[in-house]
């Protein structure tokens, strides 16, 4: 099914929204101005916005340590993001969270997860609500080629599959979980997609990188979820453009390996090649958002930098509702 | 005496035992770190830097790099060492635990004791643990304080190089099994350590400071911060006996009974929130046993009743302070 110009527009401008997000919390990383942990989700924009886009804001996704993508995918607040990261009590978990357990249950994102793993069971339980609300709504689970390794992750499918829950598990296979080769670590050296298979669930595969295979995939997926068929899995191959974690060395990369996926498998590139080719979008077009977009994300970055930081008295708030 | 890093004492103690032993055998998620990839095996060398070298000496069989599965982890350990084996599991992060629970506290810790005696689990299970990265609330925790209370596992939180060798040659020669608290923020701190084989028994506190007027009883990062606490003390010519329990499991309750007999006065550091944690703990045994010694009540400085927050803001009025004990000491030495 052919997507409507601004249907194209919007998807292009959310995947440049994360592309420069990232970039920029690379740079203000590498000077020491961002504290922590954080993963940078760079190069896999086509599957958090090719999923994203089928949902509105009563789907609920459960996302991982490499989040921020997710996030803004499902509708979270950019400025009220970036606050979060540099740790703001502006930001949207008033700094209590930081980078990887953003969250905003108003727009159905059940939360960044430091655990790997720990994502799969949240959304069955959010799926199996779905399915008692009965409106056709689901929950999805992004997971990585790591976490699939993960008991709870096995748990959390057969748990779907026997409940039948409107869940859906997200693969994102970017051939790494930290600096462990997926070859070695997923026994099967196949995919995954074969192992959600073996649990029973309807299975798609497609490139990662190709906005619109995922969103083909996605569309074809979720008319099966909503129609109350189960659960389902999807697998996606897509590459991860920075380091495991911000400060990574990434010893473990092939010769050239990062000029060969930010050539050939750059899902903006990729996207605006496309397009442009079959004259559906000019290049103007997108030259255009691409400006936007790094003005969006330089003055989410002022407003963090000038944010309210917290102070001791917050620390004791928002552990209980009451205690 | 030469001088290591932490987190060399933690590889090269181990290293030395795998020379020596050929039961020893490592595994955990990136302790090779490359495996499967363009790089190789050793590309990266464990997180920590604490197995780097291993998989090149020992090879795959004993070096044992894991997919992304901590309650196999621990539950391998566990087999490995049922079967005669002495497992050295890596929990990358202390918080991971949780993912792990069973196998440490319904199986590991009990088999021995459900099996009448006639096994031995010496499975040592290290972890990363500790705030102060701002890596927010599932990875900066502290896990020792329940893991104190479960019976059948020795609980070590070696404070300096030289105890990390010691504790954990002790822990690869006995027969127990073993959680070993190492601090993130003591992996790069550099001490002397003593030449030869020498092992620390556990149940030994060590005497980091010594004095007359008050007792400070801390472990792993917090010790350090009793020290400078202790050092300002001093100044103003306050002596305090700073106790460094190495071990929370068993527990040297000799070296804090004796030390309050000559101070009266007590306080007690924590890195893990208050409530049901080792800092109750030795108050509880100062209330129990050394009742008339007491010439002040028992001072606690804890984290607060709450996750680990993630602004550096919050983190540091998480964490106790050298300020904040050195504020409880003087707490402790008005009263009356
Ligand atoms: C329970 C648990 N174990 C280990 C880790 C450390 N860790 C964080 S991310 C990661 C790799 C995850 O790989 P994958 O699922 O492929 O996700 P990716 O990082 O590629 O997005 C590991 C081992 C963790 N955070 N939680
Ligand atoms: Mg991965």
């Amino acid at each position: 099914m052919q997507l409507s110009r601004e249907q194209m527009l919007q998807a292009y401008r959310r995947m440049k929204v994360i592309r420069e997000f990232e970039e920029r919390l690379h740079v203000d990383i590498a000077t020491g101005a961002i504290a922590g942990f954080t993963h940078l989700y760079c190069g896999q924009e086509a599957v958090a916005v090719g999923v994203c886009e089928h949902l509105d804001v009563e789907d609920k996704i459960v996302s991982t340590h490499r989040g921020h993508g997710h996030c803004l995918a499902k509708g979270c607040d950019v400025e009220g993001m970036m606050k979060e990261i540099w740790g703001s009590r502006e930001g949207l978990c008033k700094g209590k969270g930081g980078s990887m357990h953003i969250a905003d249950t108003d727009v159905g994102m059940l939360g960044a997860n430091g655990i790997v793993g720990a994502g799969a069971p949240i959304a069955v339980g959010a799926a199996l609500a779905a399915k008692l609300d009965g409106k056709g709504k689901v929950a999805i689970t992004f997971s990585g080629d790591g976490a699939c390794n993960q008991g709870t992750t096995f748990e959390a499918m057969n748990l779907a599959v026997v409940t039948k829950a409107p869940c859906v598990f997200v693969f994102e296979n970017n051939h790494y979980s930290e600096h462990t080769g997926f070859d070695y670590a997923v026994g099967t050296q196949k995919d995954i997609a074969s192992r959600a298979e073996a649990f029973g669930m309807q299975v798609w595969r497609a490139d990662g990188t190709d906005f619109f295979a995922v969103h083909d995939t996605m569309r074809e997926l979720l008319d099966y979820v909503r129609a109350g068929n189960g659960p389902a899995a999807v697998e996606f191959d897509t590459e991860r453009f920075f380091g495991h974690f911000e400060g990574d060395p990434q010893r473990y990369r092939g010769e050239g390996e990062l000029d060969r996926i930010r050539a050939t498998r750059d899902c903006l590139k990729n996207f605006r090649k496309n397009v442009v080719s079959a004259k559906l979008l000019t290049d103007s077009d997108l030259d255009e958002i691409d400006a936007a977009v790094l003005d969006q994300i330089e003055a989410a970055v002022a407003a963090a930098k000038a944010a309210e930081r917290p102070t001791a008295a917050d620390v004791l708030t928002d552990v209980y509702v009451t205690y | 005496m030469a001088q290591m890093m932490y987190r060399d004492a933690v590889r090269s103690t181990i290293f030395e035992a795998m020379e020596q032993d050929d039961r020893v055998v490592v595994l955990g998620e990136d302790v090779v770190g490359g495996m499967g990839t363009a790089g190789g095996p050793e590309a990266i060398g464990g997180i920590w830097s604490t197995s780097t070298g291993f998989y090149d000496r020992f090879g795959p069989d004993r070096v044992i790099d894991t997919p992304i599965s901590e309650s196999a982890i621990v539950g391998a350990a566990g087999g490995l060492a049922l079967a005669g084996k002495k497992p050295v599991a890596e929990l990358m992060f202390a918080d991971f635990i949780g993912v792990s629970l069973d196998q440490i506290w319904n199986q590991i810790a009990k088999f021995r004791y459900m099996f009448g005696g006639k096994s031995t689990c010496p499975a040592i299970i290290r972890m990363a643990y500790g705030a102060g990265f701002n890596a927010a609330a599932q990875h900066s925790q502290s896990v020792h304080q329940f893991l104190t209370a479960m019976p059948g596992l020795k609980v070590v939180m070696p404070s300096t190089p030289e105890d990390v060798r010691g504790l954990l040659r002790e822990a690869l020669r006995g027969d127990d099994p073993v959680i070993f608290l190492e601090h993130k923020a003591l992996y790069g701190v550099t001490g002397e350590v003593p030449d030869g084989d020498y092992t620390i028994p556990f149940g030994h506190a060590r005497l980091a400071r010594a004095g007359q007027d008050l007792t400070l009883v801390a472990t792993g990062l917090m010790v350090g911060r009793c020290e400078v606490a202790a050092d300002t003390l001093a100044k103003d010519g306050i002596g305090c006996d700073v106790i460094d329990l190495r071990t929370t499991s068993p527990l040297d309750e000799e070296a804090v009974l004796d030390s309050i007999e000559v101070t009266g006065r007590l306080v007690v550091v924590d890195e893990a929130p208050q409530r049901c944690s080792l800092a109750t703990d030795i108050a509880a045994l100062a209330a129990q046993k050394a009742f008339a010694s007491l010439k002040a009540p028992v001072e606690m400085v804890c984290a607060p009743h709450s996750p680990v927050p993630f602004a550096a803001e919050l983190e540091r009025e998480y964490l106790p302070s050298a300020d904040k004990i050195e504020a409880a000491a003087r707490k402790a030495l008005a009263w009356r």
